[in-house]
């Protein structure tokens, strides 16, 4: 690599690194508005749900691994699968996301931190109790008729089966408020990435000059504005229902079943775009540094997150097929999610000119990235075959989907999450990741996720619908949900070599630099970790890769755009 | 098929050419410390890998749509019988109205010949949750939601036993709300109509301790919910016990239909199948043995 250091002038007895009394310690980080701080405190609580979420993954394999299981009770294992869905995806996979944008998306712009700090740290720490709250209910919800305390409706949580004649107690209010909070939480947040966005940019960074990274969460805040806002509305209407004689959703009064499935879709199709635009986000900035390449295609990069932004928004009835819409309502979302394809398979076709006829190195940021790019390629293909109306008639509800949503969730968005972690650890804790358990890592998990996920897929062509907590042998379900229940103790101790690595490389790692990588965006122009402040003075950019023109003068990007 | 042989073969050509990329520029070790060549983009190419797929699409799209139109737009036969399937957490309920049949849980259909057609069309709702309707080897699934009414037909070509189970999620006892379609031969189908129209045999004077357990039955709550032709019993909650007999299974198809695990499910359905919206009885043991023997008897 090349020994070019492009240090801003940072003062480094600004810094103090003097010890302080622990309580200090805590005060700041609960009273901090720096970007930095809230984004790491953001990963930090999807880290602690992600082990949570893991745990009851882990307890629901164990009751499926073989036929007629009784390790946990029916009630009990509904319960798991309600909590494992609902804190993945807004305990671990929104804060995650919107913790490595907080912490990057200033620093790749030039700035001194985000528009609103303030609310910043609101929204965290709504989030944070949102979550908290819904973990409560194990202890709160059993109310005085209820038989459970957990919520047991589903991470979807089909009406009627809300309403208070099949949910008694306040299990389901736990769940209505947590989403609720958490839907606060996101759009402020959001708010507060697209305001910085449009507003605290550098000199000379033109929207056509930022980072991949930074369109990409751009347009991942404008869809959670479109998305979020139905699915907190809904949560309104629903306590509505519950609590002040509503019916909405009340079918027995007239309400419509159909409807909450509208509400909940309209949000649930755009998030997994929400989900998984940051995660092209960080495959576009690790792929060209381990390829040693600029981006394939920077403008046709953009048109198609930004098409996908709008598309994704036409799509959310895909999961509605089986409700009985009619033909013409089917053809019309059959058509829109087959589109959707196209911009993003633009997307792998240029990382696959990014990658062609440069110099791949395989650390482990670019291993989890090649991972993601064959992951993501299967899940769209197999998204495809589900797009197709009658394929989803007989497959729609079964574990080929559970299979499928898995390979975009894990396979694609969680790969992509690691890679980022292990390309950014050093800019945040100024120390590297080590190689080796990075590798284990990888490996370990590779192999746990294809057992899992691969084989998932066949039970579901079986005819094994999902959320079922047993089933009889005979069916030909028993040896397959055997080998996804094996992939987990692979994936668990990969899981383990991550969390141990994080611990260990903070005290021990090899010390990093300000630019371990020789990578080319701004936040490796400031030191490791970054002061308070970001930068000592503001820099000015004349291209999209900054730290490329200042390490190759005599052949600057700006030459090209 | 055609989706599943296109979607392979873009696998085999993006993964195919993904894998030659990394080997054939993965960094070497005799490389000079020069980057490499730095390429920005390529309209040409970037318009060839956007048509190609927006081609595939639309191939896709068409092929999906004359299945959709082939299946839902379709008219329906003079020849097709309706059945009304309404859904309850946790069993399913068939009424044939042209036929004036009841039952539960066990579809009987007949098999249908190409030469005479006979599909089976299926209306349906729910009475309390969603549901949704899955053999798999019959159709694809068609959800069965309380205040909207959904049809779907089917049309087995082969007489046999066709399992199934509810695939939407409806509360405690999903997993065991299974479905079991017999397809019959013509004249097998009509020997079934036929001895389910008429109530079955009330009369067990030669059978006294049936007889000591339809008194049982008719005095205790069982009436509230269950049906029996032909008694006062006619509640409506609970599953048609018509012809209980007649059925190999109970409990929506969990459990096999014989005596001894009739008793225990009449004893406490909850052991059996927990979070059953039956009650237990808390009958004595001698009443017990006295409904079972009675029920057993409602061939």
């Amino acid at each position: 690599m090349s020994t070019t250091h492009v240090v801003d002038g940072i003062d480094e007895t600004l810094t103090p690194q003097q010890s302080r009394p622990p309580l200090s310690v805590v005060y700041e980080w609960l009273t901090t508005v720096d970007h930095k701080k809230i984004g790491l405190m953001y990963i930090g609580l999807a880290l602690i749900f992600l082990v949570v979420g893991g745990v009851e993954a882990v307890l629901m394999r164990i009751q499926l691994a073989i036929p007629n299981n009784h390790f946990v009770s029916p009630q009990a294992f509904n319960q798991l699968f309600t909590m494992h869905g609902t804190t993945m995806i807004f305990f671990v996979a929104m804060p995650v996301l919107f913790g490595w944008g907080n912490y990057l998306v200033p620093l790749m712009i030039g700035a001194r931190d985000m528009a609103f700090p303030r609310l910043n740290a609101f929204s965290f720490w709504v989030s944070a109790f949102a979550g908290v709250l819904l973990y409560f209910s194990y202890v709160g919800a059993s109310g005085l008729y209820a038989a459970g305390s957990a919520p047991d409706v589903g991470w979807f949580a089909y009406a009627p089966l809300t309403a208070k004649v099949f949910s008694p107690g306040h299990s389901t209010d736990y769940w209505t408020l947590a989403v609720f909070l958490s839907g606060i939480g996101s759009i402020g947040t959001a708010l507060n990435i697209v305001t910085t966005i449009i507003c605290m940019r550098c000199k000379g960074m033109k929207m056509s000059r930022m980072p991949l990274l930074v369109w990409l969460y751009l347009v991942m805040s404008g869809l959670v504005f479109v998305t979020i806002s139905p699915l907190t509305a809904a949560q309104i209407m629903l306590t509505m229902d519950r609590y002040l004689g509503a019916h909405f959703f009340d079918t027995q009064a007239g309400g419509s079943a159909v409807l909450w499935m509208h509400f909940f879709w309209i949000f649930g199709h755009p998030e997994v775009y929400v989900l998984i635009l940051p995660s092209f986000a960080f495959i576009n900035e690790i792929v060209p540094v381990f390829s040693r390449k600029a981006i394939f295609g920077y403008p046709a990069m953009v048109a198609a997150s930004v098409g996908i932004g709008f598309i994704s928004l036409s799509v959310w009835a895909h999961h509605m097929f089986t409700v009985g819409m009619g033909a013409a309502a089917n053809t019309f979302f059959v058509f829109a999610t087959m589109v959707i394809s196209v911009p993003t398979g633009i997307k792998i076709f240029n990382w696959l000119a990014t990658i062609w006829g440069g110099k791949v190195i395989f650390a482990t940021p670019m291993l989890f990235c090649i991972g993601f790019l064959f992951q993501f390629l299967i899940a769209g293909l197999t998204g495809i075959m589900l797009g197709s109306a009658p394929f989803d008639w007989q497959l729609g509800n079964s574990y080929f989907v559970v299979a499928h949503f898995h390979y975009v969730i894990v396979g694609g968005i969680l790969f992509a999450l690691f890679a980022a972690f292990y390309y950014w650890y050093p800019k945040v804790t100024g120390r590297m990741m080590s190689e080796t358990l990075g590798k284990w890592h990888f490996w370990l998990f590779v192999i746990g996720f294809h057992l899992t996920f691969d084989f998932m897929h066949i039970p579901g062509l079986l005819g094994m619908p999902r959320r079922i907590y047993t089933y009889e042998a005979g069916r030909g379900w028993e040896g397959w949900n055997m080998i996804v229940g094996i992939g987990t103790i692979f994936q668990t101790a990969g899981l383990l070599c991550f969390v141990f690595n994080l611990v260990w490389s903070y005290f021990k790692g090899k010390e990093a630099g300000h630019d371990p990588w020789d990578a080319w965006t701004l936040e490796w122009s400031t030191t490791s970790p970054p002061p308070d402040y970001n930068f000592a003075s503001l820099p000015a950019v004349n291209s999209r890769r900054p730290l490329w023109d200042l390490k190759h003068p005599e052949d600057p990007d700006s030459d090209y755009e | 098929m055609l989706v599943l042989g296109v979607t392979l073969v873009i696998f085999l050509v993006v993964a195919g050419l993904l894998l030659y990329a990394l080997i054939r520029y993965r960094n070497r070790p005799e490389d000079s410390d020069r980057e490499p060549a730095q390429i920005y983009g390529s309209n040409q190419i970037e318009l060839s890998w956007t048509v190609i797929p927006i081609l595939i699409v639309v191939m896709l799209f068409l092929s999906t749509t004359r299945v959709i139109l082939g299946t839902q737009a379709i008219p329906k036969p003079d020849s097709a019988m309706n059945v009304t399937v309404i859904g309850h957490q946790f069993w399913w309920e068939y009424r044939y109205p042209q036929l004036g049949v009841v039952t539960a849980n066990e579809l009987h259909i007949p098999v249908s010949d190409p030469a005479h057609p006979t599909p089976t069309y299926l209306t349906m709702s729910s009475a309390d949750v969603s549901h949704s309707f899955w053999v798999p080897r019959l159709a694809g699934k068609t959800d069965v939601i309380p205040n909207k009414i959904n049809t779907m037909w089917i049309d087995p070509q082969q007489s046999g036993l066709y399992l199934g189970q509810c695939a939407q999620y409806c509360g405690t006892q999903h997993a065991k709300m299974l479905l079991r379609v017999y397809a019959q031969t013509p004249a097998d189908f009509a020997a079934w109509v036929n001895q389910q129209r008429h109530p079955a045999v009330q009369d067990f004077s030669g059978n006294p301790i049936a007889a000591e357990g339809q008194m049982v039955f008719l005095h205790n709550a069982c009436i509230n919910c269950h049906t029996v032709a032909g008694t006062t019993a006619t509640g409506i909650f609970g599953p048609d016990l018509t012809h209980l007999a007649s059925r190999d299974t109970i409990a929506s198809g969990a459990i096999q239909n014989t005596p001894e695990n009739l008793k225990q499910w009449i004893d406490d359905p909850n052991s059996m199948k927990p979070g059953s919206l039956m009650p237990a009885m808390h009958l004595n043991q001698r009443d017990l043995n006295a409904i079972t023997a009675y029920l057993s008897q409602l061939r």
